[in-house]
């Protein structure tokens, strides 16, 4: 079964985003999206520094089966992508909202958002997809 | 699950990596029901595969030989990949793909009918693919003393019946291993036994991934009726030093070999981090371009490999547009994993 902290707001493209004390915020893709991935075998996160909008593809993970774009859920600048998903993608696939994070981001003030959604207003998502 | 030919199939039954590094390292198990299964029988059954197939049915002096080759429409285009089996002097045995099956059987009919051939589908049997090191021995061990015997004893690309079972030496991981034709009443309960004899279960995924390291062509990426067998890496099955040999599409073979092939099918390596996918396209310098026909992650190797059409005189350096990026690749010989060593250097 899929996992989904309350901690954590969601996407409608699968994304997660965690607000952190410092106001900067960290994505990943749900354990939902890794899990319809499949195995995943490489991860291109963005460059630091990078401005994204958002809504716009930041990070692109492959699998076995197929490349997807991941949206970025926050109009910010990237702080950091992880380095770690270079050498291990599958800690996308074994710890998707921990070791697993795609990029850590400084969102410009008053920065837009994409719709974002609560846990469980992401898993009624999952299941009106047929999930 | 996906449909594959009309078939619903699994991807995976879990990991697609672990499946892969299973058939690699000890032994998985696949089921390749989906795959025809046509018997022929007559007199002049032999003459009539001399005419269908672009390979040559003379290379299967003693029965349970067994034999690759493609069926070719009369342009030279490639109807079907299969292996044909030499089952008795008027009895052969063809595998063919799912996805081609119905055109296949209309095609063996229409020709056949000329030879007094019957053609008889034996959608009774079903097909276990076991591959891997420790395929062979664990498959023995489900058969009694006797058929283990025939079965082990069994040299690569050679088959025998074993009871109501049909044995054959060949796969399409690039590892050892059977497939099985047995009537479809046992397919489960021997999937089951293989299972608890340690045999991990594998899905199409796994048969893609082992399948593009081992080298071998997929029908309808790699090739299809629109290309011939010298611009698929298939030459190695055309037999036409002998000029008694009349196949069908050898006219136009030969008026292609006169004029030398346009394309070869290559190899590639990716030699920077991503992944080669099917229809990207392959910037070949001063010769234009080409299309990668079959491309993945190869869990082999961890790194990504493909093949590709290219032009035929294109040299070793490549680049590929991958996602609007160049990255570079280098062609390489095929296969670029057997018995589970990397090949690549």
């Amino acid at each position: 079964m899929s996992k989904f902290p309350a901690d954590l707001k969601y996407t409608k493209s699968h994304e997660w985003l965690q607000t952190l004390a410092d106001g900067t915020v960290k994505v990943g893709i749900t354990d939902s999206a890794q899990h319809a991935l499949g195995d995943l075998v490489f991860v291109e996160v963005p460059e630091a520094g990078r401005v994204l909008q958002a809504g716009e593809p930041c990070a692109v993970v492959e699998s076995v089966k197929a490349a997807s774009d991941v949206y970025s859920p926050v109009t910010g600048e990237v702080i950091v992508g992880n380095a770690r998903l270079a050498g291990a993608p599958e800690l996308v696939n074994e710890q998707p909202y921990d070791a697993g994070w795609l990029l850590h981001v400084r969102p410009a003030p008053g920065a837009a958002t994409t719709d974002l959604l609560s846990a469980a207003e992401y898993e009624k998502l999952l299941q009106t997809e047929g999930d | 699950m996906v449909d594959f030919g009309g078939w619903d199939m699994p991807l995976q039954y879990g990991s697609q990596l672990a499946e892969h590094h299973a058939v690699r390292r000890a032994a998985g198990v696949f089921d390749v029901s989906h795959m025809g299964i046509v018997d022929l029988h007559g007199t002049r059954a032999r003459a009539f595969l001399e005419l269908l197939l672009a390979n040559d049915i003379g290379k299967l002096t003693v029965p349970g030989g067994a034999l690759y080759g493609c069926m070719l429409n009369e342009t030279g285009g490639i109807i079907d990949d299969l292996i044909v089996y030499f089952l008795a002097e008027c009895s052969f045995r063809l595998v063919i793909n799912a996805g081609t099956r119905a055109s296949d059987i209309a095609w063996i009919r229409r020709h056949a009918h000329i030879f007094g051939v019957e053609v008889l589908e034996r959608t009774d049997l079903a097909m276990l693919a076991i591959q891997g090191p420790a395929a062979r021995a664990t498959t023995a061990t489900l058969l009694s003393d006797h058929g283990a015997h025939a079965a082990l004893d069994l040299q690569p690309f050679c088959a025998c019946a074993i009871d109501a079972w049909f044995v054959a030496r060949t796969g399409y991981t690039g590892e050892d291993g059977f497939e099985l034709m047995l009537p479809v009443a046992d397919a489960t309960r021997v999937w089951g036994e293989l299972n608890s004899r340690g045999v991990t279960s594998c899905g199409l995924g796994a048969r893609d991934t082992l399948r593009l390291e081992a080298g071998m062509n997929l029908y309808g990426n790699d090739m299809d009726e629109d290309t011939h067998p010298f611009e698929s890496g298939l030459a190695w099955t055309v037999a036409m030093k002998s000029p008694a040999r009349r196949f069908i599409g050898r006219e136009a073979l030969e008026a292609i070999l006169a004029g030398g092939s346009q394309r070869k099918l290559v190899g590639l390596l990716l030699e920077d981090p991503g992944v080669l996918r099917r229809h990207q396209t392959v910037l070949v310098p001063q010769l234009g371009e080409g299309d990668i026909t079959s491309g993945g992650y190869a869990p082999t190797l961890e790194r990504s490999i493909a093949f590709a059409r290219l032009p035929a005189a294109a040299g070793d350096a490549v680049q590929v547009n991958v996602r609007g990026k160049l990255l570079n690749a280098r062609v390489v010989k095929r296969p670029f994993v057997r018995f589970g060593k990397s090949l690549v250097h």
